[in-house]
Formats: structure tokens, sequence, C-alpha cells
């Protein structure tokens, strides 16, 4: 069971790490979720095999499932569901200002490669850029 | 007085509670908020007497014995890091009151922040490495809010990837808990501690790394950190201070705390560790010379000094690890008034772009002395703080006779000067060339809030107390450093005499 498991962690890390490389919030979205459940389950099956439910005058206590790794796991979730709902807000509130959720280049850092360059005239226009944009912002 | 050891995480969150019931009267909000705050402030200062006099202090809350307890420790590094981050909590909640800005206009404000605080010391308390993983959280799902609070373009566009960043990080941690978990069978720290010397030396140098790629991401080590310099400086000045100061530095210690604790010497990742300080402190200080925002400027200059902070751990000699305590010590508080000042310059000339800004010697000359007095501290000048701690680095990089990292270190520190100098001639000296830079000067507008200028004042003298009390600080730090080299102390604190 551990092995199918492990599997089953180890592909939802590699599709989720696809994901992520993507530009579109959404997709990236996803990535962080699929990652997520793949480290969950990861942190589930680090307790070992399963047994019985760890309740004191069930059963054998020595064939109880360890109960601590499933404890730290639901924790685990409901951190991870938490932060997927903040971010699909934050997309949401993306959206909602570009009517698009893409991961922008950040304009300062154009500025400042344009800036080292001969070409003073682009650096003002990136400038400029950067003004227009704030005072959109504003408004 | 163990009973104390809770306070710092329980007080900020019930105030959070009460923020959010009286979340439409802004002034109770504040005052509860203050009324936490101190109490923090209070409660810490008491914890730091007792433990440097009586030594490390435990509690188990929810009374289960360790290991199967939540363990909360009290050592002399989290009693020393306890009383500085409360103490910039309460002076930046004060500024961020004056400045009137995401404070006043969101209801969200006050609540969002105790809850960081509560998740900063939380950090600084925990002795089990899954607390670890769930104080974080509380703090940067609080920062979260806290950068993108104003929902500007800008603070959407480098929240996204704050976001995404920080939970890449805590996907990391999540997996390193559980591998550390399936060969370990425990996350009690102290437990750790003494059953990671009998796992192959593989397997504990990789949960080693591991931990340090986690905390890396988080206190911005290079090649780490790109993430920081990018999303600090869109948040208002106060909150970007609070960040500046204490988050990266919750990583720094994460990063001492676990390798000097858990980690057996031969896993504990020295060379791994010098060659990522050397590269941190160099690509931070180029990155902060070709700057052109201030803010931006002392966000990559963060970065640059997270690299002297661990340089000092990777040589884990007394001396050095003495040295990355009193450093860090000094950065948080010299870096918070900084960009308080920072907040302050903005507010005066309307931009915070080098570019624009000028003379502001002559039109507000406290200002001028408020930025001069933490910029000389960093820049390492003697007699200040930065100097101290700069020194003391170097002589232990030189006993343990590593030339290049010292060398390094000098080096970046001449170009610390540079960036200060930069900023003090650009922002202080000269004309502002902008019309509308001066027109905002001579506005109403330009009027800087007293309660503003006295928090930043405030902080600033700290750091001149800093200066003036290096010497028991320095010796307090070679305590701390001690009790850190020989973690027997610790554990035997947590598990009682016999161990388990």
């Amino acid at each position: 069971m551990s092995v199918l498991l492990a599997f089953c962690a180890a592909f939802l890390f590699a599709t989720g790490t696809w994901m992520l490389l993507q530009r579109r919030l959404s997709r990236i979205l996803i990535g962080v979720g699929l990652v997520g459940h793949g480290s969950n389950i990861l942190l589930l099956i680090s307790g070992g095999d399963g047994g019985n439910s760890p309740i004191i005058g069930t059963a054998d206590e020595s064939a109880f499932t360890d109960p601590l790794p499933q404890a730290l796991v639901l924790t685990s979730i409901v951190i991870t569901f938490g932060v997927t709902a903040f971010l699909l807000s934050l997309g949401y509130r993306s959206w909602r200002i570009t009517h698009d959720d893409v991961v922008e280049d950040d304009v300062e850092d154009r500025f400042i490669a344009r800036r080292r360059g001969t070409d003073a005239a682009v650096a003002e226009e990136t400038l400029a850029e950067r003004d227009q944009a704030a005072e959109e912002d504003r408004l | 007085m163990n009973a104390l050891i809770p306070l710092p995480v329980i007080v900020p969150l019930l105030g959070a509670a009460i923020c959010m019931i009286v979340a439409q009267v802004r002034w109770a909000q504040r005052v509860v908020c203050l009324l936490a705050l101190t109490s923090n402030v209070v409660v810490a200062i008491m914890l730091l007497v007792r433990v440097d006099d009586d030594g490390i202090v435990v509690t188990q809350a929810g009374g289960w014995p360790a290991p199967l307890g939540i363990t909360l420790v009290v050592d002399r590094l989290s009693a020393v890091m306890l009383v500085v981050s409360s103490l910039m909590l309460l002076s930046v909640l004060v500024y961020a009151i004056g400045q009137g800005a995401e404070e006043s206009r969101y209801a969200a404000f006050n609540p969002v922040y105790l809850v960081l605080a509560a998740g900063v010391s939380a950090s600084f308390i925990t002795g089990d490495l899954f607390n670890l993983f769930v104080a974080f959280e509380m703090m940067l799902v609080a920062s979260y809010v806290l950068l993108t609070l104003g929902g500007r373009p800008d603070q959407v566009r480098a929240g996204m990837s704050y976001v995404v960043i920080s939970l890449v990080a805590s996907t990391f941690f999540v997996t390193a808990l559980a591998v550390i978990y399936a060969a370990t069978g425990t996350v009690n720290m102290a437990q750790l501690s003494q059953r990671m010397p009998d796992l192959p030396i593989g397997v504990s140098t990789g949960f080693s790394l591991l931990l340090i790629l986690v905390f890396g991401i988080k206190a911005g080590l290079f090649p780490l950190f790109f993430w920081l310099p990018d999303s600090y400086p869109t948040a208002s000045g106060a909150i970007t201070a609070v960040f500046a100061g204490l988050l990266t530095k919750v990583g720094v210690y994460a990063i001492i705390r676990t390798q000097t604790l858990i980690f057996p010497p031969d896993a504990q990742q020295g060379t791994v560790l010098l060659v990522l300080a050397g590269l941190t402190m160099l690509v931070g200080v180029l990155g902060a010379l070709a700057q052109d925002d201030l803010r931006r400027m002392l966000s990559f200059h963060i970065v640059s000094h997270i690299g002297y902070m661990i340089f000092g751990l990777a040589l884990f000699t007394l001396a050095g690890v003495a040295g990355a305590v009193f450093y860090v010590v000094h950065h948080i508080v010299v870096k918070t008034g900084l960009f308080l000042v920072a907040g302050l310059v903005e507010r005066r000339s309307g931009s915070d772009r080098l570019s624009r800004v000028g003379g502001l010697v002559r039109s507000a000359p406290m200002l001028a002395v408020l930025f001069a007095l933490p910029a000389l501290s960093i820049a390492g000048i003697p007699p200040f703080s930065g100097f101290v701690g700069k020194f003391a680095l170097v002589s232990a990089g030189i006993d343990a006779e590593d030339w290049l990292i010292v060398g390094v270190s000098l080096a970046v520190s001449l170009l610390t000067v540079y960036v200060m100098v930069r900023i003090w001639s650009d922002v202080f000296w000269g004309e502002p060339e902008d019309p509308a830079v001066v027109a905002w000067i001579e506005s109403d507008d330009s009027r800087v809030p007293h309660v503003m200028t006295a928090a930043a004042a405030a902080v600033v003298a700290m750091t001149v107390g800093l200066m003036l009390f290096a010497g028991p600080l320095y010796n307090y730090a070679e305590r701390t450093a001690a009790e850190l080299l020989a973690p027997e102390g610790y554990v035997e604190s947590v598990l009682g005499g016999d161990g388990s």
C-alpha cells in the first residue's frame, strides 16, 4: 500500500511542478494544489503501514496505526486549503484589474535593466510607463 | 514563571479575536493592539532576565510530557529574539497608526498584524519542528494579507509571486517533515537531536540540506532571494519595515536553531553555508547598487546582510555563532529603523526615487539625522553596533582561517558604505530636479505626522542604545553561542534528565 501511495505522491509532485511553471495563476493554483497533496500523502505514509484505529481498549496496542502523522496531515491540509482560498481571491482580484490572471513582469526590473544600457530614451519611456501605471492605480 | 512562556502567542491571538469583534471601532482596535504588543514586550523582557539567570525554561502545553506534548522552550536565543521582535512590532504599529494608510483604511489591519506577531513569537518559542511549520504559516498568511491589503495592481502582482514562492517553500517543509518523521519517528527537536546521530551520514546530510533549502527561501539566501526585493517594496512603509526587520530573520533563526540543535557536527553544512553566505553578501549588495528606488535598494541590502549572519553560523565556532547572534539582533533594529525613515522620506518628498528626490538635509534636517544614525551603523562605522558585529564576525573568520570569506565580507562592507553614501548624496544633498517633487515638498501634503516621526525616532534611539550597550549585548551573544553549540543542555531541559 505504501509503495502505491509513494508512487501517487511522486506523480502528484511531477504534475504539480509542471503546472507551477506556467504563467497563468489559475494553472499555478492547480499546481500548488497538486504539489500540496503530494506532500500531504508523503506525510501520511511517513508513519508506516496502517493498522487498527488507535483507541486504547479497542484492539491490541502493538497493532495500532501511528496516529501522529494523521494529526499532522490534517493540520497541513487545513493550511493548504486556507492558502489556496487566498490565492483564488488574489487571482480574482487580478482578473478584475487586468481581465487576465497572467503573473506579470516587474516594471521596475525592466526599468533597471534598460537604464544600464546606452539608450536613455528607452529608460525614460519605462519610467513614464511606471508612472502611468501608478497614476492609474490612484484613480 | 513557566506560565509566562505561551503568553507571547496567546495574548496577540486573543487580541486579534477582540479586534475582529470591535472591527467598527478603530480606536478600540488600536487600544487592544497596543496593549497586546506592550504585554509582549514586558513578558519577553521578564523571560530574558529569567533565562539569562537560571537557564532554559520549558513548558508542555496541554499537559502531555515531551516528546508527545506541544513543547514550548525559551533559551537565550529565543529570549533575545522575542525581546527585539516585540519591541519592533510595537514601534512599527505606532508608526502605522501615525501613517494612516492601510491601518486606518482597513479594519483587517490590526487583527492580522496581531496574528503576524503571534506567528513570529511562536516560531521563536516552539520546541517542535511541526509547530515551527504551523508558526511559519501563521506568520506567512498574515504577511500575504498585509502585503496585498491595498489591492493595487503592483501589490497583486508582487503578492502572487510572493505567495506562490512561500507556498512552494511550505510544501518543501511538509516534505522535509514527512521524511524526517519516517526516518526518526519524531518531530520534537530535542528528541531529533538525540536520534539524528544514529542515522547514516548521507541521510542526515540530506535532511540538513533540505531544511537549509526551506529556511533559505524564507531568509532570502542566495540563490533563493529573488522574490524578496520584488515583493517587499510594494507594501506601505510600515508593513515593509516589519517584513524587512523580522520575517527574513525568522528564517535565519530557524537555520541557526536547526543546524546547531538537530544535526550532529558531521552533518552540519559549514562549507555549503559559507559558500552561500559569500554569494548572498555579494549578489545582494551588487543588486542594491543598481537600484533607483530607495526601498528596493534597501530590500536588496537585506539580502546582502543575511549573508553576514549565515557566515557567522557557518564557522560553527563560539566566536562565529556569537557574532551571528549579535548581528541578527543589530540588523533587526537597524533595518527596521532605515525602512521607517525611508517611509518618512517618501512622505516628505512625495517620491522614493533617488533620481528625483534631493536636498532633504535643508528641507528636513530631522529626517537627515534619523537616517544618518542607522545608515552609519549598518555601514559598519565605529563605534556603531554594525562595526562591533562585523568586527566580531571578521575576527571569528580570521581565527578560523577562512581568508576568502573574510575578504568577501570586507569588500562587501566597503560596497555597503558606497550604497549608503549614494542614498545620502542623492536624497539629502543636492537639489530636487523634478518640479513635481519641489511642489510637493512645499505643499501641505508633505507634512509628516509627528507620531510617525516619533516612532521612527524611537527605533533610531534603540540603534544608538545598541551602540551604548554593545559590550553587555556581545557578552550575552557569547553565552547564547555557548548554549547553542552544546545542545545537550537544551535536550536535557526538554526531555528531563533520563532522555527517552
